[in-house]
């Protein structure tokens, strides 16, 4: 019998020489970037719903407080809870078509390359970029002594009408606020639709305005949804917007025309931490604001959320 | 040496004298510029009626550009440029006072990519007529049940045709887009490498439709897939550098071509 030697094989197999300490710092890093914002977010929401709970009864949530809305046994968030809401939703029937129709124009109409193109554009993401007092400012000098003053001139009325804070100016103040938000997102959410599918409708012989209504639009609806999402987070819990343009820091009432002004959690939040006359006492009414502020955003977010998987759905499987 | 002669393919899928059919689309002199360069070059040719004229050639070649030009597609591309004339039944289409939809609506097309809507079976195949106004439910529902069963989809869809169409095979798809294209009732259909993504036996069902259709409609149809140019067409031109090199009978083109280049093309020497 005879032996072919071989090359003695390695026993090492596959294992590194050294350990990979680079990755493993990297990975360990990350990891603990990722704990942090959860642990900030836990500490948030666990603060707050542990010491707002208790707080928190149906009676609060639906009584409108009298002047002194500082003395827990007493007060009620009934008016915000109305006036964020409303003002929530009065911005987004703005904002949703004017902020799609812009983006309609520079994702189908506005030529590509051209210098006015590239003008919207950049006048759109400098508009995002613009902190939200001076929305606020812009709310005051704009909507109600330009807009108002002079609605109120042209109708003759004897006293300021239009031409004072009122939920509509804060409510279309926040929707210049959030204007870039649904622009950028309709945008995306219209280059998403491939360009074959409107190749596919222009040629069965419709028109460019036939094929963005009935084919490209109804396909780019959830990504335009989660524009409108988007903007109503953010204004949700805006205040500065809507400090010189509509909030109240008390009313008797709720509000009922478009031209009142209008109690708001977000500012409410801001009035029992700095203006109470006892702190511990009011702190109580004050964590339960902010928790009721939190379920209401969150409230908002998810019936948009809700809207959009239902369409979602109804797209795959076609009505 | 010589190079080692192919077997004919078989060729000329009905075997029918189509000698006698009426030219429908006469192109003359078209040349098309992108930007500065040109992808046609001064083609000449004419298309009969109630035929399958199939555009071959090797990628690039200009066959989807010519394509194209029959429905007006490259107006969309901007940078555009055409000389020539092409006419439809005696009508430059490309006149003054040409109405690009009403050029669209007789003259449908399929693309290379299956594009179906996202909408219901039943809503893709009705567009084209809802664009035009028909909006009585019986007139649509005949109308659509007609074009699936003349796209051979009829069968499979017909229990679902309110769900998706994004839910049908990659074969099926391009079927409903087959049927969306006919439902409108056109006199010309495009299509543009329409098998080119689908497996054989999905192709296979594309191409005895395309057999099927041509006994109402005039089918002209881009594929880079020689055995089903010779398969399926009566007519073949080929198609090199934007030239039409040359342009005859299919039985003509792949038995005895004229041409050097169009033996070395479909005998599989390049491309």
């Amino acid at each position: 019998m005879t032996h072919v030697q071989t090359t003695p094989r390695t026993t090492r197999g596959f294992k590194s020489s050294k350990p990979d300490l680079a990755s493993f710092f990297f990975t360990g890093l990350t990891g603990v970037a990722t704990a942090l914002i959860l642990a900030i977010l836990g500490v948030i929401l666990l603060n707050i719903i542990l010491n707002g709970w208790p707080g928190v009864s149906w009676r609060f949530i639906t009584t409108i407080p009298k002047r002194d809305f500082f003395d827990p046994a007493a007060t009620g968030i009934l008016p915000m809870i109305v006036g964020t809401t409303i003002r929530v939703i009065v911005m987004t029937v703005f904002v949703v078509p004017v902020g799609v129709i812009t983006a309609i124009y520079l994702a189908e109409y506005a030529p590509r390359l051209s210098p006015v193109t590239r003008v919207i554009r950049g006048a759109v993401n400098n508009l995002a970029g613009v902190p939200s007092i001076v929305f606020g400012l812009f709310g005051l000098g704009f909507f109600i002594n330009f807009v108002g003053r002079n609605l109120d001139a042209i109708m003759q009325n004897p006293g300021p009408v239009w031409g004072k804070p009122a939920l509509i100016w804060a409510s279309l103040t926040l929707a210049v606020m959030t204007l870039p938000v649904v622009i950028v997102a309709t945008e995306e959410a219209l280059h998403a639709v491939p360009a074959g599918v409107r190749e596919g409708s222009l040629a069965l012989g419709a028109t460019k305005l036939q094929t963005i209504l009935r084919v490209v639009l109804p396909q780019a609806l959830p990504g335009i949804l989660t524009g409108a999402i988007l903007a109503v987070s953010r204004a949700g819990g805006e205040v500065a917007p809507i400090l010189f343009t509509g909030v109240a820091y008390y009313m008797a009432d709720l509000p009922k025309k478009l031209t009142d002004q209008f109690m708001d959690l977000g500012y409410h939040v801001f009035v029992l931490s700095t203006q109470s006359p006892n702190i511990d006492q009011t702190r109580p009414v004050l964590y339960a604001t902010v928790l009721v502020l939190l379920v209401l955003t969150f409230a908002l977010n998810f019936t948009a959320v809700l809207i959009r998987a239902q369409m979602r759905r109804k797209m795959r499987m076609a009505a | 040496m010589t190079a080692p002669v192919l077997k004919p393919l078989v060729v000329g899928s009905t075997g029918a004298d189509r000698d006698a059919s009426p030219p429908l689309i006469e192109i003359e002199n078209l040349s098309l510029f992108y930007g500065k360069a040109q992808a046609l070059k001064n083609i000449s040719m004419t298309i009969r009626e109630r035929v399958v004229t199939a555009f071959i050639g090797p990628s690039g070649c200009g066959k989807s550009t010519l394509l194209r030009c029959l429905n007006r597609m490259n107006d969309l591309i901007p940078g555009v440029r055409i000389q020539g004339t092409v006419k439809i039944g005696g009508h430059d289409i490309y006149g003054p006072d040409v109405d690009v939809i009403e050029l669209r609506r007789r003259v449908g097309m399929v693309f290379q990519k299956s594009n179906p809507f996202a909408k219901s079976i039943y809503d893709n195949v009705a567009y084209g007529l809802r664009l035009q106004g028909v909006k009585k439910k019986a007139e649509l529902d005949a109308a659509v049940e007609q074009a699936l069963r003349q796209a051979a989809l009829w069968d499979e869809v017909k229990d679902r045709l309110h769900e998706s169409a994004l839910g049908l095979s990659g074969g099926q798809q391009q079927r409903l887009c087959i049927a969306r294209a006919i439902a409108i009732k056109p006199e010309i259909i495009l299509m543009d490498e329409p098998a080119s993504a689908l497996d054989p036996i999905a192709t296979a069902r594309i191409e005895d439709l395309i057999r099927e259709l041509k006994k109402d409609f005039t089918i002209v149809i881009v594929t880079h897939n020689m055995q089903q140019a010779a398969r399926m067409s009566d007519y073949t031109a080929f198609l090199y550098l934007g030239e039409l090199v040359e342009y005859d009978k299919t039985t003509k083109i792949f038995t005895s071509p004229r041409d050097k280049r169009t033996e070395d093309y479909v005998t599989g020497r390049f491309g």
